[in-house]
């Protein structure tokens, strides 16, 4: 095969693997509605409810330690260099409106990822090769709608939360990079913090978040219900999660940074 | 004769260049228990799971009850599947829900009952396989013939007019087999349902079948009652039922060929 071979091979993989992912996507949300309180199927929305346990409350503790780790080390990096020219004060823009447009949403994705998204390909692998998935279609009930709808959902609600608390933790490190720095309190931080940031910076990093929550669902799902053989396929399909996920996340932020970007600019 | 209830024709299924199925046809009639026969790689579990209509053929029709299954609307595909249970070889037991949980998981989202009535006939279905002490339990905590039972309870748990078992025996010591034999005879005499049973075990399928059929490489081999079987010369039928194993390799016997892998052609060095 030659190297045209091979790259045609590999864009046309790649662009059916997009479909899939666009056509599931479309199939989750048409079905989401059934596992909500009051509109959805009886007691459906209880698993939804457990996988948000899962995916928010369970992941809170990593969000909060990385985004800590991330908010003090942009502080100390940024503080080095703004040091040299007296802008030491701009250290908290920096954390501020890097946090909520930027690294919130984006670690917040990476841990979900990491976590749920390898999980949910795991589990749903493991329902594959043991037939369970095969069982749910004998039984006339849908797979997207029993299996996927409850971690769309979890998932999209969850990770714009989390987004929120990551969001918190990296600036309040902030906070402390600054209190032992300059010994600037946690008050005038906040009041500083709060005139620096624009509500328009906080709503593109939630929008972001949203984003990158359906691409962890999806792929980690899809890699999932892609599962063919036995065991060790399911573990091939939950690293396969991470890897896309991960890259399909970074070419979102890329894509979604420019349009922000170009609206900011008209 | 009345209509089959399943009705295979001409079915043929290819992955790549690999013939799995080559143009088998057969008729499952009414109340009738059919065992599907044939050694391991014979296409006896692609053969079931196109009949159940999970995956689709290269050519040929499957048609339940008269619609083929492949070219039916996907209301249609759900009315037939809620007809029809099935008992999958690996028991495909949900491993979050109890075993309640999982016999009630077809009354709970394909009918309207109200949660008291699911409650009575989930431990009735419970009941009649055995495993009405076990209804709390987890999978996990079960054993493998429980796991079987419980998987027949939860394929019939919408009273199903056809159901199918994919190796049911499989793993099973022959007391416990030889207990979900009378299960599977119990449902037909109690609710005259039309099973299919596929399975290589030979006691298991003359035991429980009204009709059996042999599939060999792809091609079916013949369909005939159990005494016909009994009676046949056809030679596939006859080493199937004498249990004579194929050469290895062609013109090699057994035992030169363990010599050979162990690099020893040619006899002792």
């Amino acid at each position: 095969m030659n190297v045209l071979e091979a790259t045609g091979d590999a864009a046309i993989r790649g662009l059916g693997y997009i479909g899939e992912l666009t056509i599931q996507f479309w199939s989750g949300l048409c079905v989401s509605p059934h596992v909500l309180p009051i509109i959805g199927k009886h007691g459906r929305w209880r698993a939804a409810v457990r996988q948000m346990a899962v995916i928010g409350v369970d992941a809170l503790p990593m969000v909060g330690i990385m985004s800590v780790c991330a908010g003090f080390i942009l502080a100390m990096q940024t503080g080095a260099e703004l040091r040299r020219f007296g802008a030491l004060q701009y250290v908290m823009d920096v954390v501020a409106v890097g946090f909520t447009r930027e690294l919130g949403p984006l670690l917040t994705a990476f841990v979900v990822s990491g976590r749920s998204g390898s999980a949910f390909s795991a589990e749903i692998g493991t329902m594959v090769v043991t037939s369970e998935i095969d069982a749910l279609r004998t039984m006339a009930l849908d797979p997207i709608e029993f299996v996927l709808a409850p971690k769309y959902v979890a998932t999209m609600i969850m990770i714009p939360c989390l987004t929120i608390m990551s969001n918190a933790f990296g600036i309040l490190a902030g906070a402390g990079f600054m209190y032992i720095s300059t010994k600037i309190t946690l008050g005038m931080y906040l009041r500083y913090i709060f005139n620096s940031i624009e509500l328009r910076d906080v709503v593109t990093g939630l929008l972001k978040s949203l984003v990158f929550a359906a691409i962890i669902v999806n792929v980690g799902c899809l890699e999932g219900f892609r599962t063919r053989g036995g065991p060790d396929a399911v573990g091939r399909s939950a690293t396969s999660a991470v890897v896309w996920s991960t890259f399909l996340v970074i070419l979102a932020d890329v894509f979604f940074t420019a349009i922000f970007y170009l609206l900011h600019q008209v | 004769m009345a209509d089959p209830v399943i009705s295979v024709d001409s079915l043929t299924v290819q992955y790549g260049d690999h013939r799995v199925l080559n143009g088998v046809s057969l008729d499952i009639q009414p109340g009738e228990v059919m065992a599907l026969l044939g050694g391991s790689g014979s296409g006896k579990t692609t053969m079931l799971r196109h009949i159940i209509g999970l995956e689709r053929p290269t050519s040929g029709t499957v048609r339940i009850r008269g619609v083929d299954i492949n070219r039916c609307s996907p209301k249609e595909l759900k009315d037939i599947r809620c007809t029809m249970g099935v008992a999958f070889q690996e028991c495909a037991l949900f491993n979050s829900m109890s075993i309640e949980e999982n016999v009630s998981l077809p009354l709970r989202e394909l009918t309207n009952l109200a949660d008291p009535v699911i409650e009575i006939m989930t431990y009735m279905k419970l009941v009649a396989v055995g495993l009405g002490q076990a209804a709390k339990q987890m999978p996990q905590e079960l054993s493998g013939g429980m796991k079987k039972r419980a998987a027949v309870a939860r394929a019939t748990a919408l009273d199903p007019e056809i159901l199918v078992f994919d190796e049911p025996s499989a793993g099973l010591d022959p007391i416990v087999a030889a207990g979900l034999d009378e299960v599977i005879l119990a449902l037909k005499r109690a609710f005259h349902m039309t099973i299919l049973v596929v399975t290589h075990e030979l006691a298991s399928a003359f035991r429980v079948a009204d009709r059996l059929a042999l599939l060999y490489q792809g091609s079916l081999v013949d369909v005939g009652t159990k005494d016909e079987f009994r009676a046949s010369t056809h030679p596939r039928i006859r080493q199937f039922l004498d249990r004579v194993p194929d050469p290895i390799a062609e013109g090699t016997a057994v035992r030169d060929h363990f010599l050979e892998l162990a690099g020893m052609a040619g006899g002792r060095k």
